[in-house]
């Protein structure tokens, strides 16, 4: 029982930690990849090749000045990023980052809780990551903050609805909301995205819109609103509220590739004959490259593609994305059916 | 042993944060504490071994309802100035209102013995499979019944907000 304690908090420490050194690095690498997009060259001061740039951020983070505006409401203007970033970290829980490993002749499994309805619990945690925007935007008592925490609220009830229709059917086909259960399913190259490609786009869509990624990031648009939700925020608040975002980039890659890509799945994942451990770890490895995967994909995009304007994104999320994933749910009940 | 700490601390947040609900002076702090007290109540039924009912507690009330009465707080922009104080007839009208719900609550309640739940862990009504086997099985024509009461009202919002947009 300690023993199996010991290794919950060793394995959650270290999904921790790996959440937020990723994070880290993913601004340096938006950074570059912004760079090449544009046939320039990046950040490269901060020792080689830049890497040491995410350190010195984050120390000019620490050290600027701390603002609160007169008029905030002073513990939910701090509680708004804290809550932020809280919920982005809580969603790893559920995630089964790999096989089994094999310790003292024991099993020990790579995901923090195995809980029977993790899907929902995603869900879950989904519906309320919203909270930290609003109650930020509100407490800063200015009037451009507001409107974003407003926008971010509306857009995310909007794009939930069209992503929990998209799991639906992953759910039907499974017939499981655990997601061990729908990992274990997927096994060898039998991705869920080869039998949902539909689905598999509308989740794409609506994981932009949830974590305020450009094309959808209207949330802190700018050009029209200062700065959005965190116009009034500074020093390291604020780089909650942007650290945040990188760890739902994360996260969000990482579901989607449970969900979608098959997990820690590869072909011919049998035919290695490896020892349990280094199993483990190579299937680890497969799942890291497909999240970055997603983290490339999410940078590509949104230095590729412009912003919608406000009407264009509800239109996009009510009247396109969910009468198509509706259309998905009843295909995939037909089917179901009629392989019975 | 663990467990029944977590209890009373449950309770403690969730009768905590429905009082301060009411005492409040913003409405968003309301709104935020009633948000509270929903998680509590998801809390309680985890501690029941119905995780299923907890989550699906937390993404339709926390996450959607709450969600949306901030949303429309917000924009109102309710402050405390602006509210009129209410005549003395409607506030003695409140209390007696409340006073025969509180009446009506007991009475209800006097009729039950109230059981204790044997064991929470051996109960399975709170899981996915088991709920959706009754509510498939044992109340398949209710349960129907009620989507389609929430699919008239879904219609009737989006009539009563086209009317208005006609009538502009």
């Amino acid at each position: 029982m300690l023993q199996q304690i010991t290794y919950k908090v060793l394995l959650s420490s270290f999904i921790l930690i790996m959440s937020l050194l990723v994070a880290m690095y993913s601004t340096l690498i938006e950074r570059k990849v912004a760079g090449w997009f544009q046939d320039r060259h990046g950040p490269n001061r901060a020792g080689p090749w830049g890497l040491l740039q995410p350190l010195a951020d984050g120390i000019k983070l620490f050290f600027k000045e701390e603002f609160m505006p007169n008029a905030a409401d002073k513990f939910l203007y701090i509680l708004g990023p804290s809550l932020t970033m809280f919920i982005a970290l809580l969603t790893s829980a559920v995630i089964p980052w790999g096989p089994d490993l094999v310790i003292n002749g024991q099993s020990v499994p790579l995901q923090v809780a195995d809980i029977n309805i993790g899907i929902l619990y995603i869900f879950a945690i989904v519906s309320i990551g919203v909270y930290g925007i609003m109650i930020g935007g509100w407490a800063s008592n200015n009037k451009y903050a507001l409107l974003g925490a407003v926008r971010a609220s509306s857009q995310m009830i909007s794009y939930e609805l069209a992503m929990s229709l998209s799991i639906i059917t992953i759910v039907m086909m499974t017939g499981s909301l655990s997601m061990r259960e729908i990992v274990a399913q997927q096994q060898g190259f039998h991705w869920n995205i080869l039998y949902q490609p539909l689905g598999f786009l509308i989740f794409l869509i609506c994981a932009f819109a949830e974590t305020n990624r450009s094309p959808f990031d209207l949330p802190e648009c700018e050009t029209e609103l200062v700065g959005g939700y965190h116009t009034e925020y500074s020093s390291m608040k604020l780089g909650f509220y942007l650290f945040a975002e990188y760890i739902n980039m994360f996260i969000s890659g990482a579901v989607m590739a449970t969900l979608f890509l098959g997990g820690y799945h590869f072909p011919f994942i049998d035919r290695l004959g490896l020892s349990p451990n280094a199993f483990a770890l190579v299937s680890f490895m497969v799942l890291f490259s497909k999240i970055t995967f997603f983290g490339f994909i999410y940078m590509w995009i949104r230095w590729t593609l412009p912003r919608f304007r406000y009407d264009q994104l509800m239109k996009l999320g009510w009247k396109s994305l969910i009468p198509l994933a509706i259309l998905n749910v009843v295909i995939t009940g037909i089917v179901i059916l009629l392989n019975k | 042993m663990f467990t029944q700490y977590i209890f009373y601390f449950l309770t403690v947040m969730a009768l905590f944060s429905a009082v301060m609900v009411l005492v409040s002076k913003k409405p968003i702090h309301s709104v935020l504490f009633l948000t509270l007290t929903f998680f509590a109540i998801a809390g309680h039924y985890v501690l029941l071994n119905a995780q299923f009912l907890a989550v699906v507690h937390v993404i339709v009330y926390a996450g959607a309802i709450m969600v949306l009465f901030l949303f429309t707080v917000m924009l109102l922009n309710l402050n405390k100035d602006e509210r009129s104080p209410k005549p003395l007839w409607v506030k003695i009208m409140a209390i007696m209102a409340g006073a025969m719900l509180l009446l009506t609550l007991i009475g209800v309640f006097r009729g039950y013995d109230i059981k204790t739940v044997n064991d929470p862990l051996t109960t399975q009504i709170g899981l996915v499979k088991e709920l959706g086997r009754i509510l498939y099985h044992d109340y398949l024509i209710p349960f129907e019944l009620s989507s389609v009461l929430f699919l008239t009202a879904m219609v009737g919002a989006v009539l009563l907000g086209k009317k208005e947009q006609i009538n502009k």
